[in-house]
């Protein structure tokens, strides 16, 4: 009885839908026929070694549940065994589309528990530093998003960009990808004219490449469809798992840490905090879009006000010496020396130092036990925090949106499993 | 802010907290293991506070820690592997970071986990956050957190028999415990 009844039902159902091509069918399984799609780790949509497993009811997602942990390299455990300047090559390796941003937010950890800060100028080079990088992973979540939905044009307008952003690293650091730019209480090399040049040559044109990504993609009918409405979020939920940075602000959430609890020298730069209001794919695309302007801006007025004088503090007992005057003076030659050997010690106790990251809140955790090695360094990396929300947000949308939706978080694995 | 802090927690939880101090401007709040669940409850409820927002959770072995620059203790457990002989009274630590959005404040929360039996009451009914980084604390530590929906390991194969985190975990790793594909 109740099977027939059932039956009506799931007719009744079946013929509106053919009647009207707006409305579908959701009929009851019979046959439990679920199917389990493994997505990844080796999958081009999923930026890195993410594995995904899919259960899908059709074409619709029922539950997803996340697997971390191909790329872990146990960067933790290689901090309590490293000195504080040996880290700084590792924190290349977490994000490693934006590594200038993870070197600033590191040393400023370790500047917090020493007790050292930067000279104005190591402030504003970190400052243009970090925002560069910046615009450089805006630049890649938006092009690798806009490729997962079949725009492949945007992907290489945006890596042209950052090819140019890469060059202004080579100029900056010595180096294109792994920078390794900053010491603890300044930078490895100064900001010279001929970097700048490059910079304001590079801030001068990008805003009109960007207005091309605009024209190419907010009136894209086939971009529009496959990211308006898909994966939305409200705040409240985006909260409550953890999201932070662009992903928060598509929400509606005023929260950046650059305003939040401002860091270097961004309480004197003005800028504005962009929200979208929507929580959906869409509104995520926008806040990096519209975000990479903000950053132009604040590299525009730090390039303006940077003063001159020292790129490091002047503290011999906790800041490594140029090393041309290593070779030269035997005071700076026994620094070098200790500080190398026995490192920087640091005060006892714990500091948690939060800086606003490409992805998000990017902080560092460091327990001091008084010697030059971190007792426990946690690093709460962004895109972790941010992939706990996938399963929330793909649940109910089709296959095809999945990718949508990871191109929108924008997880980069090396960060997600440290 | 400190003070105003302390008299809140002190009113409402009375013996459940430890400590509240103040390191590098940054609150530091020391409670009772079995009370972390009321306590961060009353940071989040509470109007005036109001830590809405759950930055991370993490764990840390403080096997040994010495106040100096002496590295010898931690040296001295880094070579020889005997997991059975470890103190164990308040080995671990758990960490939590709260933050308010609204008034822009941080504060840490920390309580103590015995070696020999290292449970922790789970956050995750108050802060959904929670899931994924009580399991990481899991996965590094061997915490293992009461009332979790889903206790795995985050990062390393399930059927791994250690936790690298802990201090008494060589650096290098154990050889053999993970098996390696055939050439």
């Amino acid at each position: 009885m109740a099977n027939s009844s059932r039956d009506k039902d799931n007719v009744a159902q079946i013929v509106r839908a053919l009647e009207d091509k707006d409305t579908s069918a959701a009929l009851e399984d019979p046959l439990e026929n679920y199917m389990v799609l493994n997505m990844g780790p080796q999958h081009p949509a999923t930026h890195g070694v993410l594995r995904l497993l899919v259960k899908l009811d059709g074409e619709t997602v029922v539950e997803c549940i996340p697997e971390l942990g191909y790329l872990h390299r146990g960067y933790e455990k290689i901090a309590e065994a490293s000195t504080y300047m040996e880290f700084i090559p590792h924190t290349d390796r977490l994000d490693y589309i934006s590594p200038i941003a993870n070197n600033v937010a590191y040393a400023l950890a370790v500047e917090k528990i020493a007790g050292v800060e930067a000279p104005p100028r190591a402030q504003y080079i970190r400052v243009i530093g970090a925002e560069l990088a910046r615009v450089s992973s805006h630049l890649m979540a938006i092009g690798a998003m806009a490729m997962d939905v079949g725009a492949m044009t945007v992907f290489l307008w945006a890596f042209r960009e950052r090819e140019k952003l890469y060059d202004i690293f080579d100029l900056l650091t010595g180096v294109r990808f792994t920078t390794s730019y900053t010491r603890i209480g300044g930078v490895a090399q100064d900001l010279t004219d001929e970097t700048k040049q490059a910079i304001g040559k590079f801030i001068d044109e990008f805003p009109h490449h960007h207005a091309e990504i605009i024209k190419m993609l907010n009136k894209n009918r086939i971009f529009l469809d496959r990211v308006v409405g898909v994966g939305a979020i409200d705040a409240e939920t985006a909260i409550g798992l953890g999201f932070s940075g662009a992903n928060l602000r598509g929400c509606g959430i005023e929260h950046d840490i650059r305003t939040f609890s401002p860091y270097l020298v961004y309480d004197q730069l003005s800028f504005d905090v962009i929200t979208e209001k929507d929580g959906d794919c869409f509104a995520r695309y926008m806040v990096r879009m519209r975000e990479m302007l903000e950053s132009v801006k604040i590299v525009r007025q730090a390039l303006e006000r940077i003063p001159q004088g020292p790129i490091k503090a002047d503290l011999p007992k906790k800041v490594l010496p140029q090393k041309e005057r290593v070779y030269e003076k035997m005071e700076e030659l026994i620094h070098d020396f200790v500080i190398v050997n026995d490192g920087v010690n640091p005060d006892v106790g714990d500091v948690y130092v939060t800086t606003e990251g490409s992805k998000g809140e990017l902080g560092f955790y460091i327990i001091s036990d008084g010697s030059g090695h971190p007792w426990r360094m946690k690093i709460r990396s962004p895109s972790f925090c941010n992939l706990q929300a996938l399963p929330y947000l793909v649940k109910g949308q089709m296959i095809s949106d999945v990718v949508a939706i990871i191109g929108s978080i924008d997880p980069i694995m090396g960060e997600a499993d440290k | 802010m400190i003070e105003k802090i302390e008299e809140k927690l002190r009113a409402a939880l009375g013996e459940n907290i430890i400590s509240v101090k103040e390191f590098k401007d940054q609150v530091i709040v020391e409670a009772r293991r079995d009370a972390i669940v009321e306590v961060c409850r009353f940071l989040k409820e509470d109007r005036e506070l109001e830590f809405n927002f759950l930055s991370d959770i993490c764990g840390a072995d403080m096997l040994n820690f010495v106040d100096s620059s002496s590295r010898k203790a931690y040296l001295a457990v880094e070579h020889d592997y005997h997991p059975e002989e470890v103190p164990t009274a308040g080995r671990f630590m758990v960490i939590y970071q709260l933050t308010s959005l609204r008034n822009r404040t941080r504060i840490r929360v920390k309580v103590r986990v015995d070696g020999d039996n290292p449970v922790c009451p789970s956050l995750t009914s108050l802060y959904p956050a929670a899931n994924w980084y009580e399991r990481e604390t899991f996965d590094m530590f061997g915490i293992t957190f009461e009332g979790h929906p889903d206790m795995r390991r985050m990062y390393m194969p399930e059927e791994y028999d250690h936790h690298p985190l802990r201090k008494d975990f060589p650096l290098m790793g154990v050889p053999g415990s993970i098996p390696l594909p055939r050439k």
